[in-house]
């Protein structure tokens, strides 16, 4: 029953996916909406403003740091939780 | 817990990997500027040369050279490293992370500076990703028992 | 023909993120709802890198600088359609260290529930926190 009503819920969900493909922008379209955006603002200005040729790389770290110290933050939280879950100490 | 078995092959492999491994890691990220790489993939390559020779070794050699201890430190000190160069920005009269204000304490314009903030913030993630897989890696395999 | 070669790319995520969400549902095992877990992610993983596909000779977002320049180039050169666009290599880059860093927290916590009850059925660990709060 159980194995049944999840097998119902994943055609159900992937039907719902796949009937929404067609809205979906094409394979390497150049003018899809992900890449209309933002993305050419970064792409022509990176290596001007940050000499940095590795545009990735001067997003990661400088025009979204903020958003990559909130990442470090969770890396930092997860191995502290690991930390706390399994560690035990035996007192000597 | 991950006992030694004396296995000659494979400590002399580890051996003479472990090195080149961390020596490609602090490549992958100081040309994170240049090519592919940055702090994240540096600190995996770190944490795999590491985790290398725990496996390859056992636990305890392992935590005698990188104590446990000196893991909690470098996992916070990372984030540490972060978070000072962005409050480092706000005293010197910028916005949070905005590295080109550090042009007034580097002898460089502000565009290089802003490539030597990002450079400074990658040595942090790289610090911090590393201590963080070690620690899960070393907590997962030892079981709860050191 | 057109419509299959330009989405098809789409209806493989969704076979692997259906995959994963069939385990994460119907699995009453708690490793498999983890590694259920795991393909979910991969799937969006690779749905957000194909996005930043452009066809028509882009390449990777590394800006291919002048030897004379220090590698840099000259500002205003640069076109947005020579390279792929960064911003869904940026957010996945991040992702998938945030992706081993929960694997991790899973395993962990698996590894208590294991010491605690002694198996992983979802189930069983039912049956048995029954017993104990009833006697």
């Amino acid at each position: 029953m159980r194995q049944f009503l999840g097998f119902l819920v994943t055609m159900v969900t992937a039907a719902l996916l796949i009937y929404s493909t067609p809205e979906m922008p094409g394979w390497g379209d150049p003018n899809s909406p992900a890449s209309t955006h933002v993305s050419p603002r970064y792409i022509e200005k990176a290596d001007e403003e940050t000499h940095t040729p590795n545009i990735v790389t001067a997003v990661l770290a400088d025009y979204r740091g903020y958003d990559t110290m909130g990442e470090t933050m969770v890396v930092f939280v997860a191995g502290i939780g690991c930390i706390m879950l399994l560690r035990r100490r035996q007192h000597k | 817990m991950i006992r030694r078995n004396d296995d000659l092959i494979i400590e002399t492999l580890a051996r003479l990997l472990i090195p080149f491994i961390q020596a490609f890691a602090l490549y992958v990220l100081f040309l994170g500027h240049y090519s592919p790489g940055g702090g994240f993939q540096g600190g995996v390559l770190v944490a795999a040369s590491l985790i290398l020779l725990i496996i390859a070794f056992d636990l305890e050699k392992t935590t005698k050279r990188f104590s446990e201890k000196f893991n909690v430190i470098c996992n916070g000190g990372g984030v540490f490293i972060y978070a000072g160069i962005g409050l480092l920005c706000i005293l010197l009269g910028g916005n949070l992370l905005d590295y080109s204000v550090l042009s007034k304490i580097l002898p460089v314009g502000p565009e290089e500076a802003r490539a030597l903030g990002i450079l400074g913030v990658e040595i942090g993630v790289e610090i911090t990703v590393a201590a963080c897989l070690v620690s899960i890696f070393i907590d997962l395999a030892a079981n709860g028992e050191n | 023909m057109d419509f299959i070669i330009a989405k098809y790319n789409y209806w493989i995520y969704i076979i692997l993120m259906m995959i994963g969400l069939y385990g994460m549902i119907a699995k009453n095992n708690l490793a498999k709802k983890v590694v259920g877990m795991t393909l979910f992610q991969t799937s969006i993983i690779l749905f957000f890198i194909s996005t930043s596909v452009k066809s028509g000779g882009a390449t990777v977002p590394i800006v291919m600088g002048d030897p004379h320049l220090h590698g840099h180039v000259i500002p205003g050169t640069v076109h947005a359609i020579q390279y792929l666009n960064p911003l869904p290599h940026v957010l996945m880059l991040t992702a998938i260290v945030v992706m081993v860093a929960t694997f991790g927290i899973a395993v962990a916590l698996l590894m208590r529930i294991y010491k605690r009850y002694g198996t992983l059925e979802g189930d069983e660990i039912v049956e048995i926190r029954k017993q104990e709060t009833a006697s």
